[in-house]
């Protein structure tokens, strides 16, 4: 009899499928993956074991007992607990508050029991973090060991881990495996998400995949016939390739100078420290680091959206440190942000109008004091051809796209200006397989035409497939700047993530 | 009693109303729902408290029922804003004018009459000493009564297990929705009890203040709460020392006044105004520092649980 399982699990939103008919069980004491591309229903089909969506239809048993969880705390009094990829944590309150969120205490809280239980727990699982901590004080690895105690200490005995390595260091990510083994070997069942599938294959025991809402089989990770290729295939249906093609170019002179450039945060502490960095014509530079290290402040403080305190921003030789977002796309520098529906895109309005939000005011979109809605037409038509794009029409609100057309979109406007130098931000974030490919491409024969690219991600893969040099950002700094990315051991990029610098690295 | 103790007295008896408000409002709003609706929530306990007090004669079953009609109004916005996930502002406001509009309809008849009211009570032995006994010491039951609750709100916000799950659920609702919480309910709770204390504040007006009821006689008290929340930091203690320095300068204006000086009296009436406006400015430009360690992350933003892009 397995731990838990699952059987034909329906689930809607508002008419569109996310799971249908799903089929899934885990056993006692392993660890589970569970595979499949963005929107294939993962994060669904485990809100539902976690009660926090409710089934359409299908039926959850755990140990055998049938069980209807109308909220996570049905499913927590059962054993069962989810740790999500945003933790589910209080930032505002300490680590051991968040402890007990939720649970049956005294009316006055036993402080120092609770601080005694935790410091038992991180003893016996060796997840270290400081309970007296406030939650937004913690690194992301120490929130999601926090995360993870929050459910050991409800006695979880299934414990889902909602792509926990996304936000990880490869060190950190280590080490959580190692948690996860510790787990299992004390009579835990894992349940892990992720669309990596190199740590499916070396970290878990079983895998599900699931494909469009439906589960397109579950195999032994440790058994022969099982590799990345087969995985994949159940993942896309289909056979892909994963290498991407990047050919030679001839790398022109200077185009974006940025030297020394210091901001602030919106807390006004220091953001950036004195970040420098040339990319040439052609060239597509990277930048590395885990998530919050002052990422989105550098491309804003350079793009003219964050006073940049001290420094300087050069394009072409013309200072434009400072300069309006306008002043900066009228040098032909254009800006991807990462957070494409609220800073990308106005998602009210259609894709015609959204195809000319970065030159509408130059002709021949713009006619005297009005815009040439005719000529903004052909703009998104041609976008859209160019581009792949696929939508109703132009009218289309462009809220009801999906992330990758939006992408798609978002990269041809600005590519349609054919720029001198083109700054993007984590720009395959949450798309499939297919469109993160295209995307890619695209951006691979931008440099070819010329354009210089500042490319910022999170994703090591994808840093190491487009960059001719990397930096990696640690904290506001470069921990240094890697002239060929591609023949570093990405250990050691890893070690430069986690604030080691450069000369102790090598 | 000397004169800077009589206007220190004075301060605290004019800041009460406000305080109690202000304790509501910081109840709401720690549970993440933005209430602007105080001025009208005040008013309906101004006028129910003193109708009610009127026909029965006793004042504490006046203060029940205006914090019973306080908790109705709350209702009305917990059900707009919570269940129906209206506009917080929109629904606030709306319920300003409502509160205004309903309690002079309702009270036409009542001007000009005039009740006992709540009378003073000087606390034995305490009392007696100097200033302070004065000051402190010798007032009336609902004065002291706000004392406990400053003290009690500060407790329960930070010692106790349901003052854990509010802050929690103001704070972030997924995570508390994640960990099992009733969010729904819970804000149900708070947006309904913190309207009844605001009630309380106006009752206070008309019962013991004045002992009469006038139309708009809050004269815009409950939108200095509004502002006095966010001057306290959402911190009860610090909500009673805003209140007694806005009811000082109160008091201040007043016996001003008294010994006609030749400031006119309209600059006067507008300076506990005038004085909001500025604190709110001296709070806006030190934002970041205090502000975040207070505020409720998710102050004035619907609640959805099955939200997708």
């Amino acid at each position: 009899m397995p731990l838990v399982e699952m059987k034909r699990i329906t689930k809607r939103f508002s008419g569109v499928v996310a799971n249908s008919n799903v089929d899934f069980s885990v056993e006692y004491g392993e660890v589970h993956a569970l595979l499949g591309e963005n929107g294939a229903g993962k994060s669904t089909l485990m809100n539902i074991l976690y009660g926090l969506y409710h089934p359409d239809s299908g039926e959850i048993y755990i140990d055998g007992v049938k069980r209807v969880f109308r909220s996570p705390s049905d499913a927590i009094l059962s054993g069962v607990g989810m740790v999500h990829q945003h933790f589910m944590l209080v930032e505002t309150q300490t680590v051991w508050e968040n402890m007990i969120l939720g649970m049956k205490m005294p009316f006055v809280l036993p402080k120092k029991q609770i601080i005694k239980k935790i410091a038992e727990l991180s003893e016996k699982y060796n997840l270290k973090v400081n309970p007296l901590s406030n939650v937004w004080q913690l690194s992301i690895g120490e929130q999601q060991r926090a995360a993870v105690l929050q459910m050991l200490y409800r006695n979880a005995k299934v414990l889902i881990l909602d792509e926990p390595t996304a936000v990880l260091t490869p060190q950190e990510s280590k080490e959580l495996f190692v948690t996860i083994r510790n787990m299992t070997a004390l009579g835990h069942s894992v349940i892990f998400i992720s669309h990596k599938m190199n740590e499916v294959m070396n970290e878990t025991d079983r895998v599900t995949v699931l494909r469009k809402g439906e589960t397109a089989g579950t195999v032994n990770t440790k058994s022969p016939d099982t590799s990345q290729e087969l995985l994949s295939e159940m993942m896309m249906g289909r056979k892909v390739s994963f290498d991407i093609n990047k050919p030679k170019r001839d790398l022109g002179k200077v185009v974006f100078d940025v030297n020394s450039i210091c901001a602030s945060n919106d807390r006004g502490g220091a953001a950036l420290k004195n970040i420098s960095f040339r990319i040439r014509k052609s060239e597509i530079f990277g930048v590395a680091g885990v998530a919050g290290n002052g990422q989105l402040e550098l491309c804003e403080a350079i793009y003219g959206l964050r006073v940049a305190v001290s420094g300087y921003v050069k394009i072409n030789e013309k200072d434009l440190t400072n300069a309006s977002a306008r002043a900066l796309m009228d040098c032909g520098v254009h800006y991807i942000p990462a957070d494409r529906r609220s800073t990308g895109m106005v998602t009210a309005l259609d894709v015609k109008s959204n195809s000319i939000l970065t030159d509408y005011w130059i002709p021949p979109i713009s006619s005297g004091n009005s815009i040439n809605w005719k000529e903004a037409g052909n703009q998104a038509k041609s976008i859209i051809e160019q581009f792949n794009v696929s939508t109703p029409s132009v009218n289309t609100a462009v809220k009801n796209l999906s992330g990758g057309n939006l992408q798609k979109l978002m990269l041809g406007r600005e590519l349609s200006n054919s720029p001198e130098v083109l700054i993007v931000m984590h720009p395959t974030w949450g798309l499939d397989v297919s469109a993160t490919r295209y995307i890619r491409e695209r951006i691979i024969s931008a440099s070819e035409t010329g354009t210089a690219v500042l490319l910022i991600s999170e994703d090591i893969e994808e840093l190491l497939a487009l960059s001719d040099r990397l930096a990696i950002i640690f904290k506001g700094e470069f921990m240094g700047i890697i002239a060929d990315p591609k023949s570093m051991p990405i250990e050691k990029i890893g070690l430069m993530m986690a604030g080691t610098h450069i000369s102790e690295v090598l | 009693m000397d004169t800077v103790s009589m206007i220190l007295a004075a301060a605290v008896r004019s800041g009460t109303p406000i305080l109690y408000a202000t304790l509501g409002e910081i109840l709401t709003e720690k549970v993440g729902i933005l209430n602007l609706g105080l001025e009208g929530i005040m008013l309906m306990g101004a006028f129910s408290g003193f109708v009610v007090s009127l026909t029965s004669g006793n004042p504490w079953i006046g203060f029940a029922a205006a914090f019973i009609v306080g908790c109705l109004m709350g209702l009305i916005h917990a059900f707009l804003c919570i269940s129906l996930n209206g506009n917080q502002v929109v629904c606030g406001l709306a319920l300003t004018m409502f509160g205004t509009g309903l309690s002079s309809l309702l009270g036409r008849n009542y001007f000009g009459v005039a009740i006992q009211g709540l009378q003073n009570w000087n606390i034995p032995i305490l009392s007696d000493i100097p200033i302070i006994g004065q000051v402190i010491f010798s007032q009336d039951a609902l004065v002291y009564l706000s004392y406990i609750l400053v003290a009690v709100m500060f407790f329960f916000l930070n010692s106790t297990r349901p003052g854990l799950n509010l802050r929690a659920v103001g704070d972030n609702p997924h995570a508390a929705d994640a960990m099992g919480l009733p969010v729904v309910r819970i804000k149900y709770l708070y947006t309904v009890v913190g309207a009844g204390i605001v009630a309380v504040g106006g009752a206070y007006m008309s019962i013991v203040y004045n002992k009469f009821w006038a139309e708009t006689m809050t004269a815009g008290r409950g939108w200095i709460a509004v502002a006095m929340v966010i001057f306290a930091i959402w911190n009860p203690i610090q909500a009673a020392l805003g209140a007694y320095l806005f009811g000082g300068i109160e008091a201040l204006q007043l016996r001003l006044q008294a010994t006609g000086t030749s400031v006119p009296m309209a600059i006067l009436l507008a300076m506990p105004y005038v004085i909001t406006l500025f604190v709110l400015v001296v709070i806006s430009i030190r934002k970041g520092n205090g502000i975040k360690a207070g505020a409720p992350a998710s102050l004035g933003v619907p609640f959805y649980r099955e939200e997708r892009d």
